[in-house]
């Protein structure tokens, strides 16, 4: 590994003399890191560049491409493609990946600079879902030499009959934020995507742009093709790292809540910061947070400073506005969630405001990279808690980015479903043979773990949908021919792939169109502006006449129509908390580790906050101090219930996970469990049985409670029913192309699409359990929205490790869990209680 | 977790017309003076149907419906089951039925009346799936037919009904019987049948007011709510 610091004295003559020329003329010296690029790419080497924000990271990925395109000399544009006759002057030279689409333009756009500066001879062109059809056309005739595009657009140029044409002349893919693409399945879907690139066209190189991660090796593999025995790897440069941020926790000199996310109590202090400052990013972690401290801050916008709100359910038009008028400096600060973590750079903001917890130190260091993109000043930022627990975390968010101490997350097992959708996708293109596709596939980092049976149980479904019982041979999508390969067997098939390409599955969005407010009796007016979506889920629990806080304003739901909901303007001082959710991100497990590190060292304590430490100091003559290699469980009664909490620090997500078998195994031992509530931290249990004197009695033991055999045939009977198992079934489903995303033809509405998902999962676990769409679920349950993964850890690492504090009341430490009760929702699912209580709820009404 | 699931009786009577049935939280209607068993909008053959549009759901749905209405047949033994029509999700649905399917069925007609109203998914009778075909039945007070009219005395299918009812921040979804003194619009039966709300113009076309109940179908029984206490989609 070099680094680029290791290099400080770089042969400048890489660099040709109207490039040097052009970086005198604007006062820039080039980095070391950009001129090590065009290095590696005179030796064909493929390479992963890390580099902070403002490091001049997609100025580097570039140049290399522009110098050649540029030393190829300039192309005879008088000859063009006219459809059938071809006769291409020199073809697609590189290609772009952004995750964003506005980031592809946006790039494109800034590219545009150096190469009219320097009169290159250079064609630049974007593909996203916005470019016309008749331009996309033309770009499959007539490719630019550099197309800057996204990765569904490249699987779907993959799946035509002419991407060999296409790509056949390819020098270079730039995948940029990699470290962002990586983690989700539109990373699988890039990795299959790529390792077909690397078959249309072995002459490439790839140049991966990412932030600091953990492990850049996971990168390096992603980047190149992976032979069938061994592993290989792109080339490391780092860029010089700026100078190290300037990042403290807020003081507040107000009362810190016990529980909550809202950081209300700051409130005036965040203001002050904004003030102080020229432009301000104030990060918060969910959709709600960021429409509540908007208001908020607003009704005490004194000085009228121009704060603005955006976030990823607000209409893409006023999302481009908010970000323009912050490119023109017109803005004081803009309250975002994770909508702006990547993407366009803007040079003027000199503080980032993160409220709420970290999460995790490396998306903490990402956005404070969003501050100052001068690589020799500082960034700065402020950390402000909103409740207690969240101070230990911003403490060991603090620590960790002193050291710099990475966690992004390990690397993926590429997802069934993905390749399913990949599979289709080859056929559409040209008739493949499976011996071909796996070995093209295995070469893909993700799929290394791929075996033969698991592609051919993948080709049979996305034939005849991989059933035991082959009914539908006759209706195959794909069909092997006389000469092995498989083909699409009508272009039907083809078609309805490309309207249902991509991983990523939305669950199911309402727009919000604002309308007049509704007199008695009269109809509800039509038309009015689309301020964004929101989940389906979250209408559902309204009724008609709530209010909500969405888009910055407070607005009255007036109706349904179809996929809208009408709302007014209403000027309810006490909005619904709008609990639709977004952006929530679990604690990271080595940010988790740290925190329960605080915990256990009370010599640690000195730099929290005064209420913090006191908090604690009572905790720990109260009860015990939740050890660092343990699990404390805490059991008291309380207002004739009786309550058990515990301290994992696992995340919300693997805390319901484990609520959800606990209570079950509580129920079982006739303890007659009523609910719980988890959080980051803890969770708390709480019955009508009498936890501890069962204890005492030698009748339950916490380790038997624990116990890692619950994720056997508790976790399986519970995700027969589980929602959000369903919910997980629905994304594979739709990715894989089972379901589709949207009906041709079929009358019934989106709602009545999510119950069939349900119902086929329900049928579909009974008859075929082994079936490789819940496979795919299975295995995305495990690390995403059950955590199961996680949870697995966290009760083998306790195994026999369980300290258990019976007390006579509520200890400090579950506090913060006890508030929540009633303020979050209660998890449970057991619908057919609740829809007793409410019957006989309203029975009692009747009678009184 | 309470005990009110458990201290009630399992099955709900309904009287429409005078007549006394029982609803069955499984989603069937028994008729105990005529011994009579009805199931609504069974849908066979609704995953084979998808397939053939190219969307390969489990073709597993039609042993699921038959599986659920075999324990129901075993458990009432009724001298009479009437289907109240969509009992095939299409026309071609009776000739694509699987062959143990088709045995399973003939095994369940065996010994009983076995009447197939039509619907509009399967306006023809069918050969070789047994039984009797009719547009409509009138037996006494009742009268059965697939499509609800609204009138008295009137038990019907076809929309699917399901209810939706909020408490404590969440709201539950079920499948339901839609009810009156005088009408009764069945839930739908088959593995794969969807639903609609019940407070979807539609019912309030058959019952004219919103003076109805929804019986909604839980785990051990049913839960009965006015429809004006149920929440919209």
């Amino acid at each position: 590994m070099t680094t680029a610091r290791a290099i400080k004295q770089v042969d400048m003559r890489v660099l040709p003399e109207q490039f040097g020329r052009w970086f005198a003329a604007r006062g820039w010296r080039p980095r070391a890191h950009q001129l090590e690029l065009l290095a590696k790419a005179e030796q064909g080497k493929s390479v992963l560049l890390i580099a902070p924000t403002g490091a001049g990271k997609t100025l580097a990925g570039f140049l290399p491409s522009l110098v050649e395109l540029t030393q190829r000399g300039s192309p005879d544009r008088n000859l063009k493609s006219t459809g059938r006759a071809l006769t291409r002057s020199r073809g697609l030279h590189t290609l772009y990946i952004s995750p964003l689409k506005a980031l592809a333009v946006d790039i494109a756009r800034n590219l545009e600079t150096p190469v009219k500066e320097m009169n290159l001879p250079v064609r630049l062109e974007t593909r996203t879902g916005d470019t016309p059809a008749s331009k996309r056309q033309r770009q499959r005739r007539d490719p630019p030499d550099i197309l800057l595009t996204t990765p569904e657009q490249l699987a779907l140029l993959l799946a035509t009959a002419d991407a060999p044409f296409l790509f056949g002349t390819l020098r270079r893919v730039v995948l940029d934020e990699l470290h962002s693409l990586v983690t989700s399945k539109r990373g699988d879907l890039l990795s299959l995507g790529l390792a077909r690139l690397f078959k249309l066209a072995p002459q490439i190189t790839s140049v991966g742009l990412s932030a600091t991660v953990a492990e850049p090796d996971d990168l390096r593999r992603f980047l190149v093709p992976q032979p069938l025995d061994g592993e290989a790897m792109a080339d490391l440069v780092i860029a010089e790292s700026g100078a190290p941020p300037d990042v403290s926790m807020l003081d507040t000199q107000n009362h810190l809540p016990w529980a909550g996310h809202s950081a209300r109590h700051a409130l005036n202090e965040i203001y002050a910061l904004i003030k102080q400052h020229k432009t301000a990013l104030v990060f918060v972690n969910t959709r709600s947070q960021a429409e509540f401290l908007f208001q908020e801050l607003w009704r005490n916008n004194d000085d009228n400073l121009a704060i603005a709100l955006h976030h990823g359910s607000l209409d893409v038009a006023q999302r481009r506005r908010v970000e323009d008028a912050m490119a023109a400096g017109k803005l004081r600060a803009v309250v975002c969630t994770s909508s702006l973590d990547l993407g366009v750079d803007w040079g003027d903001v000199d503080l980032v405001i993160n409220v709420g917890a970290p999460k995790g130190s490396s998306r903490l260091m990402q956005r404070i990279g969003r501050a100052n993109h001068r690589l020799d000043e500082p960034s700065k930022a402020v950390l402000v808690p909103a409740n207690r627990f969240e101070v230990l975390e911003c403490q060991a968010a603090l620590g960790a980015v002193a050291e710099s101490a990475q966690d992004t997350p390990a690397a993926r097992t590429g997802a069934l479903d993905v390749l399913a959708q990949h599979v289709l996708g080859r056929a559409c293109g040209e008739p493949f043979l499976a011996d071909e596709l796996f070995e093209e596939v295995k070469a893909a980092a993700p799929y290394g773990y791929l075996t033969r049976a698991d592609l051919d149980a993948t080709i049979d479904f996305v034939a005849t949908g991989g059933y035991a019982l082959k009914a539908y041979e006759r209706f195959a999508k794909i069909r092997q021919g006389k000469d092995g390969r498989w083909r699409i067997t009508h272009p039907r098939v083809a078609q309805r792939y490309r309207m249902n390409i991509g991983t990523i599955v939305e669950a199911d969005m309402l727009k919000v169109r604002l309308v007049r407010s509704r007199r008695s009796g009269v109809h509800v007016p039509r038309g009015g502006r689309i301020l964004g979506e929101v989940e389906e889920y979250f209408v559902e629990t309204m009724s008609l006449g709530d209010t909500f806080a969405f888009a910055g304003e407070i607005l009255k739901y007036e109706a349904l129509v179809e996929n809208e909901v009408y709302v007014s303007r209403s000027n309810d001082p006490d909005p619904k908390v709008p609990a639709y959710e977004g952006g929530k991100f679990p604690l990271s497990t080595y940010l988790a580790a740290r925190v329960r590190k605080i915990l256990a060292e009370p010599g640690a304590w000195r730099h929290l906050p005064e209420q913090v430490r006191e908090w604690l100091e009572v905790q720990q003559w109260r009860s015990l101090l939740p050890p660092a290699g343990a699990l404390l469980v805490e059991t008291f009664p309380r207002a004739a219930k009786y309550y058990l909490v515990c301290y994992p620090f696992e995340g919300r997500l693997a805390h319901q996970t484990l609520g959800m078998l606990l209570t079950r195994r509580l129920e079982r031992a006739k303890l007659r469990p009523l609910g719980f509530v988890a959080n980051e931290y803890s969770l708390a249990v709480w019955g009508v049985g009498d936890i501890e004197l069962r204890i005492k009695r030698g009748e339950l033991s916490l380790d038997k409670l624990f116990d890692e055999d619950m994720l056997g045939d508790d976790l399986e009977a519970w995700l027969a029913e589980s929602a959000m198992m369903k919910r997980t079934f629905r994304t594979c489903a739709i990715i894989a192309g089972l379901i589709e995303r949207r009906f041709p033809g079929e009358e019934k509405s989106r709602r009545q699409l999510t119950i069939s998902t349900d119902l086929v999962y329900d049928v579909l676990r009974k008859h075929q359990p082994d079936h490789l769409l819940l496979r795919a679920a299975r295995s995305d349950a495990a690390s995403g929205l059950l955590d199961i993964k996680r949870l697995g850890d966290m009760l083998s690492r306790i195994k026999g490790r369980i300290v258990h504090k019976a007390l006579d009341h509520v200890s400090p430490l579950a506090v913060p869990a006890l508030l929540e009760i009633g303020r979050e929702t209660v998890y449970g699912e057991a619908s057919d209680e609740l829809l007793a209580e409410a019957a006989e709820q309203l029975v009692k009404e009747a009678m009184q | 977790m309470t005990d009110v699931a458990v201290a009630l009786p399992q099955d709900e009577g309904l009287s429409i017309a005078g007549v006394s049935l029982v609803g069955d939280c499984a989603g069937v209607l028994y008729w105990p003076a005529e011994r009579a068993l009805i199931v609504a909008d069974l849908h066979f053959e609704k995953g084979s149907s998808y397939a053939r549009r190219g969307i390969l759901l489990p073709p597993y749905d039609t042993a699921a419906t038959l599986a659920r209405l075999t324990q129901l047949i075993v458990r009432y033994n009724p001298a009479a089951v009437i289907a109240l029509g969509d009992s095939f999700h299409d026309r071609d649905g009776p000739a694509r039925l699987g062959d143990s399917e088709r045995d399973s069925l003939r095994a369940l007609q065996a010994g009983r009346d076995w009447i197939w109203i039509t619907g509009n998914h399967d306006p023809e009778p069918a050969e070789n799936i047994g039984g009797t075909f009719g547009g409509a039945l009138s037996i006494g007070a009742l009268t059965f037919r697939h499509i609800p009219q609204g009138e008295p005395g009137e038990i019907a299918g076809h929309l699917h009904p399901v209810a939706r009812v909020s408490h404590r921040g969440r709201a539950v979804s079920r499948r339901c019987f839609a009810a009156d003194a005088h009408r009764l619009v069945m839930p739908a039966f088959g593995a794969y049948t969807g639903g609609l709300n019940i407070r979807d113009a539609a019912f309030a076309d058959v019952f004219g007011t919103l003076l109805f109940t929804a019986h909604m179908l839980g785990d051990q029984r049913l839960h009965a709510f006015p429809a004006r206490y149920c929440s919209a989609d």
